[in-house]
């Protein structure tokens, strides 16, 4: 699937109509972050040159001026490379001479080329032209003399342009499209084309000093050479690349174009539970997360940290956006046996319980970079779209859900595109050494409300019965963190609980726009004399900061005076990994009765009990 | 797929390529009677059907398409059985 890093667009052609009645360039750049096919692509290309046939004033990137120097058809590459541009907020005018012109293009002083002023050239030479000659009836001397003549020809071309221009040389490497006549052993046949074309693609990487290649037959080897080249379209139309691999096209020459101008991503952040481990260290603790070796998903996860150690080593910051509590999250990267990644490697930590848009302000401002150069891999959608949503500059990959797919997302989105290594590059892990350690964050100022609003979030719940009981207990046995009692029990503790009509014990179940969560809350009453005490109240850390909590308290409330209690008492109970809650009760309403070192009592009176507003929908599951 | 259920998935893809919701195809719609609808289009279109039915035309195939009434039919065709 091409550009599956990006999101799927929604409201697709509602939005393209709104952008073409009122062009607005941020708006344009917004759209072109989507995984957009090639018919979406013409047709927002369509619309960027109708509004901005010149680049608007003061944007922040460099307008191009990019010249295609082809041998067959290219034309049906152009609105792949302008969106492509635009997806990063650079404005592309291209150009393209008159068909199989462009060597006398070149040559020519007076040429149209010359009267465009490029300050880009892209030779796109296709495999056919580039081994014109090539034949089975070859020596090995002729062979040798036609691969020396046609790699001149790339120099000549390049020297050319660099003088005419003095800018940007881009070369398309050529697609391995030319049937084998031998076989594996092609390379034996000398004169052979697909034999010539191995040999001179070899030599553009082996020596091309000023050169930029556009890289297209690695991209072509992962999706299949027949997503990018269609012999009938060949034939039909001369293109040699197919119409439907245009937008990838595009990100190639854009990345490579973006990268010039120092806009490539600088700083990947990672999520930690379930991004670069398996489980949730706060609920699973260190002998429950699932990562390294006997065990493929553990090996999956080292494979994604490695990839990211390996980047730090070449110049990629390392910062970490977590929600958990701080010395929790630490603990693995302190003593995991398995882990890769040390806090050594990570510049910037940040594990607590704000929204994570507010997280990468602090972690771009602590970092003195543009939030434009961090990336962010976290595998939970909400957290996802809360930050494209609030900081759309900010690289949100939609990370696959098999961490063994991550490494290769992240290689195929292109964020940290760069033409060459300095040494400043490889020196770079050791300059940012965790620099901010639990520092005061900037004021919150993202619009939680608004985003929460969109989800379309309902909460649904059901008395525990046998259906949900073994999930029930599950979670009653394995939450840690937000688990104001932590009191444990056996099916059948539970199921003696979910019986007793003067209490109730509820499974919470959260759907929302990215699908259902499954049960992520826990809570039980128990009568106590004319109130009802809140014997278990636990949730999965997965929820937090979306109101569940206070919608689960009308609930819990309306059962409670159901039953015709006065008051509900809630319990802290303090452990080594709840403290995260001991405010939850004072939080939501509820007066101190007691506080103690071994637990803290709360009371709610129900007979003034407002429920609270939020922005999610209840309603009892029935099955 | 049926010639009745060929015309509408067709007029999406018209829509889509040509970025207009006016387009009503009828068997013998052809490249003049769409404005924009040049050799680029023809393949656009071609490629968006192959892409959408996960099939391929043949180069004779492709030969032999000058009018909507031959695209439904070589769709119909090919989604037969």
């Amino acid at each position: 699937m091409m550009l599956s890093w990006l999101p799927v667009v929604t409201d697709w052609r509602a939005r393209l109509r709104a952008l073409a009645a009122a062009p607005d360039w941020a708006a344009a750049v917004a759209l072109a972050n989507h995984r957009l096919d090639f018919i979406q692509t013409n047709a927002l290309d369509h619309v960027l040159r109708k509004a901005f046939a010149v680049p608007p004033a003061s944007l922040a990137t460099r307008p191009v001026r990019l010249a295609i120097l082809g041998s067959s058809t290219t034309l049906h590459l152009h609105a792949g490379i302008r969106v492509a541009g635009l997806r990063r907020g650079i404005h592309i005018t291209v150009f393209e001479p008159d068909y199989g012109q462009y060597w006398q293009e070149l040559s020519d002083p007076g040429s149209a080329l010359h009267d465009f002023r490029p300050d880009a050239i892209l030779f796109a030479l296709d495999a056919y032209h580039l081994t014109a000659g090539a034949s089975a009836r070859l020596t090995q001397p002729e062979a040798d003399g036609l691969v020396d003549a046609k790699l001149a020809h790339l120099a000549n071309c390049w020297s050319l342009a660099r003088d005419a221009f003095g800018g940007a040389i881009l070369q398309q490497t050529p697609l391995p499209i030319l049937p084998n006549l031998l076989g594996d052993n092609e390379h034996r046949l000398p004169g052979a084309p697909a034999s010539i074309l191995a040999r001179i693609t070899a030599s553009l990487r082996a020596d091309t000093a000023g050169v930029d290649l556009v890289a297209i037959d690695g991209a072509a080897a992962r999706d299949g050479i027949a997503a990018w080249h269609d012999p009938a379209m060949w034939h039909r139309a001369k293109q040699e690349i197919a119409v439907q691999a245009a937008p990838a096209y595009g990100e190639h020459v854009a990345r490579s174009l973006a990268a010039r101008q120092g806009r490539a991503a600088k700083c990947l952040v990672l999520d930690l539970d379930n991004t670069i481990w398996g489980g949730v260290i706060g609920d699973d603790g260190m002998d429950g997360i699932v990562l390294g070796q006997g065990n493929a998903l553990g090996e999956a996860f080292v494979a994604v940290q490695n990839y990211a150690r390996e980047l730090s080593r070449r110049g990629i910051i390392l910062a970490v956006c977590s929600k958990n509590d701080d010395d929790r999250a630490r603990e693995p990267f302190l003593r995991h046996p398995d882990m890769v990644l040390r806090l050594s490697d990570i510049a910037c930590f940040v594990a607590n319980w704000e929204d994570k848009a507010t997280n990468m302000r602090a972690i771009a401002q602590a970092l003195n970079i543009g939030l434009d150069s961090l990336v962010f891999l976290d595998d939970n959608p909400f957290e996802r779209n809360l930050v494209r949503r609030e900081l759309p500059m900010v690289l949100v990959p939609e990370a696959p859900d098999d961490p063994a797919l991550v490494p290769q997302c992240l290689a195929d989105a292109g964020y940290f595109e760069t033409l060459a290594v300095t040494d400043d590059d490889r020196a770079r892990a050791a300059q940012y050494q965790d620099n901010l350690t639990r520092s005061a964050l900037r004021a919150n100022a993202t619009d939680l409300d608004a985003y929460l609003r969109g989800l379309d979030m309902r909460l649904t719940w059901r008395r525990v019965d046998t259906l949900s009981l073994a999930r029930t207990t599950q979670l009653i046995n394995k939450t840690n963190q937000f688990n104001l009692t932590t009191r444990r029990y056996g099916e059948a503790e539970v199921a003696a609980l979910a019986a007793d009509p003067a209490g109730f014990a509820l499974a919470l179940r959260l759907i929302d726009c990215f699908g259902d969560n499954g049960v992520i809350a826990v809570i039980i009453g128990r009568p106590s004399g004319p109130d009802i005490e809140i014997d278990s109240w636990l949730m999965s850390c997965r929820v937090l900061g979306r109101g569940v909590e206070a919608t689960c308290l009308n609930l819990v409330a309306a059962a409670a005076a159901a039953r015709g209690a006065q008051r509900l008492i809630g319990i802290y109970r303090p452990t080594a990994k709840n403290a995260m809650v001991a405010e939850h009760y004072p939080g939501l309403g509820f007066s101190v009765i007691e506080r103690g070192a071994d637990g803290s009592r709360f009371a709610l009176s129900l007979a003034n009990f407002v429920p609270a507003a939020t922005f999610i929908a209840t309603e009892e599951e029935i099955t | 797929m049926t010639d009745a259920e060929a015309y509408p998935f067709l007029t999406e893809i018209f829509h889509d390529v040509f970025m207009r919701d006016d387009i009503v195809l009828t068997p013998a719609t052809s490249a003049p009677d769409i404005e924009t609808w040049d050799s680029f289009k023809q393949i656009e279109i071609i490629v968006a059907i192959q892409e959408a039915l996960g099939i391929k035309f043949a180069t004779s195939e492709l030969d032999r398409m000058g009018c909507v009434g031959d695209l439904v039919g070589f769709i119909v065709a090919r989604t037969a059985g």
